[in-house]
């Protein structure tokens, strides 16, 4: 019996593994404090890559959703992909705002400030448990693929809202960390190497998750058909009876 | 900062919050890591291994 592991799945859970230890042991162990931030500069080895996973996957989610509308044959693939996608995706937007509440605590004092990337970003997350709740309305399945296909293009233009907004507004959140606006990388060498490990090893993860749960989405599809035409078989065998 | 507690908490500033936030973030995907593979399992002896597409 084939469940929904395949040889790619497995390379990147497997890169996903490794690259979490490095994270572990970078973030907490091997990186220096920052001189501004002391040790609350380690929370961002996991802030800042579950924020980037989270945008990817509202970005997929949409684009997945405009190759459902696309499509000619209306393919339901893309609906799964969309859905698993954006199930993670609020996983990871979810973390992003745990881990930048704590670092939050320990920087500004407060655990959380109406803030313009703070506010912005906690909207991003109930239109995204909102997009998961249109999913689960009633309907026929290419009905339902439709509805939410529709919304999560809608719901994917406040991305650049969030993204844009220490730009856009005062805020207390900080800017890029990674490069200044000139361009210029300035971030100490095993920091740097960190982080991006760090979002290598979340977007592995993603991945995996995406592919996986898209599967499950699959058999549970497969399966309900399969019960559907047992019981209408059942049905006609006792009305010949 | 007691004898007993841990290296990290010992060595670093504000640990609880450091260490606190990559607790909540293995433990949230942990558990949808098992919540998936869990699933799948269930699910897969229902569906003929020909009618997986990914097979």
């Amino acid at each position: 019996m084939q469940s929904t592991g395949t040889g790619t799945t497995r390379g990147l859970g497997l890169l996903a593994i490794v690259a979490l230890a490095w994270v572990v042991v970078g973030g907490l162990v091997a990186t220096p404090r920052d001189v501004v931030q002391g040790e609350s500069v380690r929370i961002m080895y996991v802030h800042v890559p579950t924020a980037w996973v989270a945008y990817l996957a509202f970005v997929v989610t949409a684009v997945a959703s405009a190759g459902f509308l696309r499509g000619r044959s209306r393919s339901l693939g893309f609906d799964r992909v969309a859905g698993a996608s954006a199930e993670v995706g609020v996983l990871f937007m979810g973390l992003t705002l745990v881990t930048g509440s704590l670092w939050g605590r320990l920087t500004w004092g407060e655990f959380w400030q109406w803030d313009p990337r703070l506010t912005t970003t906690a909207f991003l997350f109930v239109t995204y448990v909102g997009y998961l709740a249109v999913r689960g309305l009633d309907g026929a399945p290419e009905q339902r693929a439709r509805r939410a296909a529709v919304v999560a293009l809608l719901a994917v233009l406040e991305i650049p809202l969030v993204h844009f907004s220490v730009v856009l507004w005062r805020s207390l959140h900080q800017r890029a960390s990674v490069l200044d606006p000139g361009g210029d990388v300035r971030m100490d060498g095993l920091m740097l190497f960190t982080l991006f490990v760090g979002v290598v090893a979340f977007t592995a993860l993603y991945a995996w998750l995406v592919l996986h749960r898209s599967r499950v989405a699959a058999l549970a599809e497969l399966a309900g058909r399969g019960e559907l035409a047992r019981a209408v078989a059942a049905r006609r065998a006792e009305a010949g009876a | 900062m007691s004898a007993a507690a841990p290296v990290a908490l010992a060595v670093m500033d504000d640990a609880g919050f450091v260490i606190g936030s990559y607790a909540v973030t293995a433990v949230a995907l942990l558990a949808l890591v098992v919540a998936t593979l869990r699933r799948a399992r269930r699910l897969a002896p229902l569906v003929r291994d020909e009618d997986k597409p990914w097979t």
